[in-house]
C-alpha cells in the first residue's frame, strides 16, 4: 500500500485519530485518513458502520469528540459559524436521497445556491444552470419538479445542484443506492468525469464495491468504526485481509457474521429444555 | 402512587424544558430577521400561503359566528327591551374577544399545522440539512419568512373575521329581526372605542400571531424526521397553539380590563 506522506501538496482532507460517539454509543474510533487533492477516494463499509458520520464530520455538521478534522488546512471542528459557512461554500454534498427542494423545479433547485450566494444577474444564472444540467445530461428536464423524476434522474439533478458553485471538494453519500444498473453506471461515470474535468477532489461513501472499483483512485474500508484496510483498487482486489476479502467477494460469513448476536438457536426454539445461557 | 407523582414531575420538567427551547428558538429566529427584511418577497410568498389561503375559512367562520351572535344577542337583549343595542353587542364581542381568539384558533389549525408539516417534511427529506451544507441557514431562509408571515397575517385575519362577523350580525338584525340599519350602525359607532376596544383586540391578535408562528415553526424544526414524528409534531402545533392562545387571552384580558376607560 502506498504511503502518501510525500512532501509538497498537503491533502485537502486530513483526519487524524478522530473519535465520534452519539451519547454512549461509540460510532467512530480513532479514524485517520487523508484525501489528496484532485483524487477520487471511496470510503466503504457495511450499513451502519459510521461512513455517513464521517462525511458529517468533514462537512462540520458534527464535531469529533477527539482528534482533528482538517479541510483545506482549516480545523473544521474549531470553526465559528461564519467561517464554517465560508468553507462550506467550497464544498458540495450529494445526499443519499437527493434532498432536492420539492417545492422548486429542477432549474430552481440548481439555481438555488447561485441566487443565494452570488449577486449574478438572472440571465447569467440561467446560462450557468443550463451548463450544470447539461453536464449531468438533464438540460431537458429543467422545467420538471422533483416528484416527476426517476431515482437516477433525481440523483443527477442533486449532483448538478451540488456542483453549482464549482466546489473544491465533493462528498457523495451513497450515490449508488437504489439505482438500476444503467443509472448506476451513468452516475458513477458522471462522478469520475466531474472530478477530472473540474479538478474537484471527491469522497464517495458507499457499499457498492464493484462500481467503486471502476471509478475511484483509492479506497478505505471501515468496519465497526475503525479503518480496517486501504489501498488502490488493484491492491484491494489482491488483498488477503479477511474483512476486505469478505466484503469484496460478498461472502456470507466471515469477520462480519451473518447472524446478529443471539441466544443459541436450539434454546430459542425451546429444545434442550431451554437450558442455555 | 410515588410513581405517578414522579411521572407527573418528569412531564412537568419536560414541558418546561420544551418551553425554554421554544423561547431560545424564537430568539434565534428574531436574530435572523435581517435576512427576511432584505428579501421581502420570501415573506410575501409565505403570507400568500398562510394568510391569503386562510381567507375563506376565516371569513365564512366570521359570518357564522356573527349571525349566531345576532340571534343569541337578540334573544337576551329583547328581555330588557334593548334590542337596538345588538350592533354594540356584536361589535364589542367580536372586536375584543371572538375576532382575535377564534381566528387565532382557526389560523393555528389551518396555517400553523401546514407550516409544521412542511418544515417537518423538509427536515425528514434532509432538505434542511442540504441547505445548511450549502452554507444557507435554514432558520434565516425557511423559518424566519414563515414566522413573520404568521405574525403579519394574524391581525389582518382577525380584523377580517370581526368585519365579516359584524356583517353577519347585521344581516340577521336587518333581515331576520327587522332592526333598523341606522340604529344598528349608529349605536355601534357610539359605543365602540378605537383605542380601548379595537386596538386592544389588535394587540391580542399580534400576540397570538407570535405565539402560533413560534409554535408552528419550532415544532416543524424540532420534529422527529419520520412519518410519525411529523404527524405528532403537527398535532402538538394545533394543541399547544390552542391552549396558548386561550391562556394568553385570559392574561391579556386581565391586563386590558384594568386600564381605566
Amino acid at each position: 500500500m502506498s504511503d502518501s506522506n510525500a512532501p509538497p501538496p498537503p491533502p485537502l482532507v486530513d483526519i487524524r485519530d478522530a473519535d465520534f460517539a452519539y451519547g454512549a454509543r461509540s460510532i467512530l474510533k480513532g479514524i485517520s485518513l487523508s484525501v489528496p487533492r484532485g483524487k477520487l477516494v471511496a470510503i466503504m463499509g457495511g450499513s451502519g458502520c459510521g461512513k455517513t458520520t464521517l462525511l458529517r464530520l468533514i462537512g462540520g455538521q458534527l464535531k469529533a469528540s477527539r482528534g482533528s478534522v482538517h479541510v483545506d488546512g482549516q480545523d473544521v471542528g474549531a470553526l465559528e459559524k461564519d467561517d464554517l459557512y465560508a468553507l462550506r461554500r467550497k464544498m458540495g454534498m450529494l445526499f443519499q436521497f437527493g434532498a432536492l427542494f420539492t417545492d422548486m423545479t429542477v432549474f430552481d433547485n440548481v439555481a438555488f445556491q447561485l441566487r443565494e450566494h452570488t449577486g449574478l444577474p438572472e440571465d447569467m444564472i440561467r446560462d450557468l444552470v443550463l451548463m450544470k444540467l447539461n453536464a449531468v445530461g438533464l438540460r431537458g428536464a429543467a422545467g420538471m419538479y422533483p416528484s416527476e423524476l426517476s431515482g437516477g434522474m433525481g440523483r443527477r439533478v442533486a449532483l448538478a445542484r451540488a456542483i453549482a458553485l464549482d466546489p473544491m471538494l465533493m462528498m457523495y453519500d451513497e450515490p449508488f443506492a437504489g439505482l438500476d444498473p444503467i443509472s448506476l453506471a451513468v452516475v458513477g461515470q458522471t462522478i469520475r468525469r466531474l472530478n477530472d474535468a473540474l479538478g474537484i477532489t471527491s469522497i464517495v461513501v458507499t457499499h457498492d464495491v464493484l462500481e467503486s472499483m471502476q471509478i475511484v483512485d483509492y479506497m478505505y474500508f471501515i468496519s465497526d468504526g475503525r479503518i480496517v484496510g486501504h489501498g488502490t483498487p488493484v491492491e484491494i482486489r489482491a488483498s488477503s485481509e479477511p474483512f476486505i476479502k469478505q466484503f469484496v467477494h460478498a461472502e456470507l460469513d466471515g469477520p462480519v457474521p451473518f447472524h446478529y448476536p443471539s441466544r443459541p438457536y436450539a434454546a430459542d426454539l425451546g429444545f434442550n429444555g431451554g437450558a442455555s445461557s | 402512587m410515588i410513581e405517578a407523582v414522579s411521572l407527573l414531575g418528569r412531564r412537568a420538567i419536560a414541558a418546561f424544558v420544551r418551553a425554554g427551547r421554544r423561547a431560545r428558538f424564537l430568539a434565534q429566529v428574531l436574530m435572523h430577521t435581517g435576512a427576511s427584511l432584505k428579501r421581502p418577497r420570501l415573506t410575501l410568498r409565505e403570507i400568500y400561503f398562510s394568510g391569503v389561503m386562510s381567507l375563506v375559512i376565516i371569513m365564512v367562520s366570521g359570518m357564522f359566528v356573527g349571525m349566531v351572535l345576532g340571534l343569541q344577542g337578540f334573544e337576551t337583549l329583547q328581555k330588557y327591551g334593548a334590542q337596538e343595542q345588538m350592533g354594540v353587542l356584536a361589535a364589542l364581542s367580536l372586536v375584543r374577544e371572538l375576532g382575535p381568539v377564534v381566528s387565532a384558533l382557526l389560523f393555528a389549525s389551518r396555517a400553523g399545522s401546514a407550516i409544521t408539516a412542511e418544515i417537518g417534511l423538509m427536515k425528514t427529506t434532509e432538505q434542511l440539512k442540504a441547505m445548511d451544507m450549502m452554507a444557507i441557514d435554514p432558520i434565516a431562509r425557511v423559518v424566519a419568512p414563515r414566522f413573520w408571515a404568521g405574525v403579519i397575517s394574524m391581525p389582518l385575519l382577525a380584523a377580517l373575521f370581526s368585519a365579516a362577523g359584524i356583517f353577519g350580525a347585521f344581516v340577521v338584525a336587518k333581515i331576520l329581526i327587522g332592526i333598523d340599519g341606522g340604529v344598528f350602525w349608529g349605536n355601534m359607532q357610539a359605543a365602540v372605542d378605537v383605542r380601548y376596544d379595537v386596538l386592544n383586540g389588535v394587540v391580542k391578535s399580534v400576540v397570538f400571531g407570535v405565539a402560533i408562528a413560534t409554535i408552528a415553526t419550532f415544532e416543524g424544526f424540532d420534529a422527529d424526521p419520520t412519518a410519525e414524528g411529523v404527524s405528532a409534531a403537527t398535532t402538538r402545533t394545533v394543541v399547544t397553539s390552542a391552549l396558548s392562545v386561550l391562556a394568553l387571552d385570559l392574561v391579556l384580558t386581565g391586563f386590558m380590563l384594568r386600564t381605566p376607560h
